[in-house]
């Protein structure tokens, strides 16, 4: 390799060292702090290495008033999401994916629109209207406008799935004396379930991440992120460490498992 | 003998989802029009001017356009830098790329916390630089607003380029090669190939990826709540403010609406800014 | 008795500015081997697809060895299909594939498995059975789309261009491989394919399409030797048919400066132009003059191997003619062409319909 490369190929690296360091740092140092004792956090300067590790902040933060409750919470309302999200967004993929139908193109563009529309303009009304419902600080609330959120996403998603299964494999299963049902079932279906299974992560991701809807609508049903934003101002250093740290985990453990899959999500999507 | 026409199956596919779309977004929309401009006595334009003359809107504007003015070119910026980096497929580029996106799942409210750990007066930043002997600084404080709204800036930064990054390396991928080989071919130089063959290869990806991060840079809300508190007002954080401690869903509503009408412009702006050119209508 | 009947099918599609097909109309006899062949657009698979039942024709009929299926679904046409794509489910192995159909219509078990090896030995598949399309090459999953097809023992086996993914030499290979096994088999077929050699080495009998109608329906030798219309002289053979522009008169074509003996029934054309169609190796080329032979340019020289081919000028028009591998032919040199009279076509030139003895303009 010529002198010129080497020295590209070494600038190429350090730039994505430095970039990788800015990325992975801070997640470091609040893993860092949420292990760290409390007393130790009292300190001044921080270590910057674990020299005093204990669960005592996590413990303390787990047992606080509503935390465990909040992580139940946050699971229920994820779980819910899926399930409302793929029951009501998987048909609607396979459609837009199938069908030509007249306005599919305003229906998707409406999708599209949709997913931009902030969510702080529903929240507000949503929670009026939940009052008059009655469903105003219950876990479904938080459903279905998590569902309301993840849906387009879902719907796009799938359709790209859709699209990347043949129609002719839907023929060929027709012509060998399948029913159209039994077509998607024994041929589709398992080719398209990776990428349902990618979606419905996905859904799972945004409602647990989800924090201004969560708390509009909810007062004693909150889940996590709710609750720990709604005690932020009360709350100690020390607790607000340990929430971060919380809420954190599971994103990893998220990346880890969809890495594969972000790039064609998006990739097909954009289309 | 002419055919009778199918019965749409793809209607009742796509019936759930419509439903769903006109209850949770089209009637809230509308009930929240209702409840920015109505009152108990009918119509009125009460709440509208009482937002804007509370003394913390107008600085919420102000942060807020100053907020997507400087962040979302900033990231822009970055997340190209990053795909281009990536392109030339250095060594540990696997890890690189799991390390650059695992941000793109933390939520906005973790973001806040975990550079809370950082910017915190006895935080990291801190603590690193009395290490080095040098004085510390009171980043988060509400008399430094200018430090405030930076470190804002770089906990968005940190947190939702990763989503640009995702768009734009899949963009990349979609490029076949062979534009940029045959411009080689021709004597393009690096800067000239990028300016002139895969920019613009970019842009329909380009383009979604504008407009979202500007409408979530628009609803920027728990990253400051986290770090700063009511210190740096910006919109959503005052349609919270109006909603949950001041008991006003009125004026929430009224910002919020602000918020889409501005959200609205900006994608209009986008669209017609970026449209592609080269296709005849 | 398993004869295909298609009567007067008109399908359009929306956006379309003109039928897909036009009131197509064809049988294909119990057993028969029958190709559609036309370029792209021109309505081969669209019909292939209405006889499928994964279309629904906007008018028209098809039967079914003497059943109206036409309100059918596929399922219930007993019919078997191989995809230009091959259409093997991924997430199956190779014996799930072939044994699909059987599967579907509840077969025992065990009948499955012998059928299904009895089709794997026919196309050389039995190491494979236990494999994943993955992990086959193209030749080798189309092997599995024939075999899918054929384990069912269908009244009517239909093809679209199952040979056109794969490169020029599997596709000879393969071409002979499966005439031999539908022959053995001995069912009704339906073969779509643009390829027109392929067309001609498969069929029993030809139909050839453009814009959504049949414009020729007949034998390979018959549409190959007397096409019924310009098209099909220009769209069968390789090279396609040569077409030049003649004048009647008198009871003689006038080809350039040279005058040969117009046939009989072109007496009413006296005073006209008409087309005269060769074919390139019904052409005789010398390097001397003769007496009735035709004076023409050499522009260039194409060796195939087996033969030489000239693209040739004479009076102003272009002809590619067959030479023996051995002539000396130069580009710019001058050649003496001959035409055998019983291989020259004659056509109208507004139609490009065929002048035969029979027919008056």
């Amino acid at each position: 390799m010529s002198r010129r490369r080497r020295w590209s190929r070494a600038a190429v690296q350090a730039a994505c060292v430095a970039i990788t360091l800015f990325m992975g740092v801070p997640l470091y140092l609040i893993t860092l702090a949420a292990l760290s004792s409390r007393e130790s956090l009292n300190r001044f300067p921080l270590p910057l290495v674990p020299t005093d590790p204990s669960t005592e902040t996590m413990s303390t933060f787990l047992r606080s008033t509503g935390v465990t409750g909040g992580f139940l919470n946050s699971l229920t309302v994820g779980l819910g999401t899926v399930v409302l999200a793929l029951v009501v967004g998987v048909p609607a993929g396979y459609a837009v994916a199938r069908y030509a139908f007249r306005g599919r193109d305003t229906y998707q563009l409406s999708l599209l629109l949709i997913r931009a529309l902030p969510i702080v303009v529903l929240s507000v009304p949503l929670a009026r209207v939940f009052l008059d419902t009655g469903l105003y600080d219950t876990t479904y609330a938080v459903m279905l406008i998590h569902t309301a959120l993840a849906l387009p996403t879902t719907v796009l998603i799938t359709a790209a799935i859709f699209v990347g299964v043949p129609r002719e494999h839907e023929e060929a299963a027709m012509i060998f004396g399948a029913t159209a049902p039994q077509a998607f079932l024994r041929v589709v279906a398992p080719q398209a379930l990776p990428g349902i299974a990618a979606a419905a992560m996905f859904a799972f991701m945004l409602s647990w991440n989800e924090v201004l809807g969560a708390t509009v609508l909810t007062l004693n049903q909150r889940t996590l992120p709710a609750q720990v934003l709604t005690t932020l101002s009360d709350s100690p250093l020390a607790y607000r460490f340990a929430g971060g740290l919380a809420l954190v985990l599971p994103a990893v453990v998220f990346i880890a498992v969809m890495r594969r899959y972000l790039l064609n999500m998006w990739g097909t999507t954009l289309r | 003998m002419p055919r009778r026409a199918r019965v749409p199956a793809a209607v009742l596919l796509i019936a759930p989802s419509l439903v769903v779309m006109t209850a949770l977004f089209a009637w809230p929309l509308v009930v929240g029009v209702g409840q920015a401009f109505s009152g108990p006595d009918g119509a009125t334009t009460a709440y509208v001017r009482r937002m804007l003359d509370d003394p913390y809107f107008w600085p919420a504007v102000r942060n807020t356009a100053l907020l997507v003015v400087v962040l979302v070119p900033l990231q822009f910026a970055f997340a190209l830098t990053m795909a281009l980096l990536l392109r030339e497929r250095p060594r540990f580029h696997g890890v690189h790329f799991f390390v650059w996106v695992l941000p793109l799942a933390v939520s906005d409210l973790a973001a806040g916390l975990v550079w809370l750990s950082v910017f915190a007066d006895r935080g990291y930043l801190n603590s690193t630089l009395d290490h080095l002997g040098l004085d510390g600084y009171a980043w988060l404080s509400y008399q430094n607003t200018t430090s405030m709204f930076l470190t804002v800036v770089v906990a968005e930064l940190w947190r939702s380029t990763s989503l640009v990054l995702v768009i734009v390396v899949a963009g990349l991928q979609g490029i076949p090669k062979d534009y940029d080989e045959a411009a080689a071919v021709f004597g393009a130089s690096y800067w000239q190939r990028l300016r002139h063959v895969v920019l613009p290869q970019l842009r329909p990806s380009l383009q979604v990826a504008l407009i979202l991060r500007t409408i979530l840079a628009l609803e920027t809300f728990a990253v400051a709540q986290a770090l700063t508190g009511r210190n740096l007002p910006l919109l959503v954080g005052e349609t919270y403010e109006w909603y949950n401690v001041l008991q006003n869903p009125n004026v929430a509503s009224a910002i919020a609406l602000v918020v889409l009408a501005v959200s609205m412009l900006a994608a209009v702006g986008y669209l017609r800014l970026l449209r592609d050119r080269t296709v005849t209508r | 008795m398993s004869a295909v009947v298609v009567r007067n099918l008109v399908k359009t599609y929306s956006g379309g500015d003109r039928a897909a097909t036009d009131d197509v109309s064809l049988e294909v006899a119990d057993g028969e081997f029958l190709v559609l062949v036309g370029p792209s657009g021109c309505g081969k698979t669209t019909l292939l697809r209405m006889v499928a039942g994964l279309e629904t024709p906007d008018s028209g009929t098809v039967s079914i060895g003497g059943r109206d299926v036409t309100d059918l679904p596929a399922r219930q046409r007993g019919l078997s299909m191989v995809f230009q794509s091959y259409a093997i489910f991924p997430h199956m192995r190779v014996r799930q594939n072939i044994g699909f159909g059987l599967t579907m219509r509840k077969v025992p078990r065990d009948e499955v498995d012998r059928r299904v090896k009895r089709a794997a030995e026919l196309l050389h598949l039995e190491e494979y059975l236990d494999r994943y399309p993955a992990q086959l090459s193209g030749g080798q999953r189309q092997r599995v789309a024939v075999a899918r097809a054929i384990v069912v023992d269908a009244a009517v086996l239909l093809m679209d261009e199952p040979l056109s993914n794969l490169d020029a030499l599997l596709r000879l290979q393969f071409r002979a491989e499966l005439k031999r096994i539908v022959s053995q088999l001995g069912t009704t077929t339906l073969y779509v394919t643009h390829d027109q050699a392929e067309a001609m080495s498969l069929g029993d009998r030809v139909a050839v399409m453009r814009e959504g109608k049949v414009t020729q329906l007949g034998t390979p030798l018959e549409v190959y030797d007397r096409p019924a219309n310009q098209f099909v002289g220009g769209f069968l053979g390789s090279p396609p048919m040569n077409f030049l522009t003649a004048r009647v008169h008198d009871g003689t074509l006038a080809v350039g400066d040279v005058a040969l003996p117009a046939p009989d029934h072109l007496s009413t054309w006296d005073g006209r132009d008409v087309v005269v169609g060769v074919r390139a190796e019904n052409i005789q080329v010398a390097t001397d003059p003769a007496e009735g032979w035709v004076p023409a340019k050499v522009e260039v020289v194409e060796p195939t191997g087996a033969a030489l081919l000239l693209t040739v000028r004479l009076a102003g028009e272009q002809l590619k003619v067959q030479a023996p591998a051995t002539f000396p032919a130069q580009p710019d040199a001058g050649v003496h062409l001959r035409a055998t009279p019983s291989a020259l076509r004659f056509y109208d030139p507004s139609t490009g319909i065929a002048l035969t003895a029979d027919l008056t303009p």
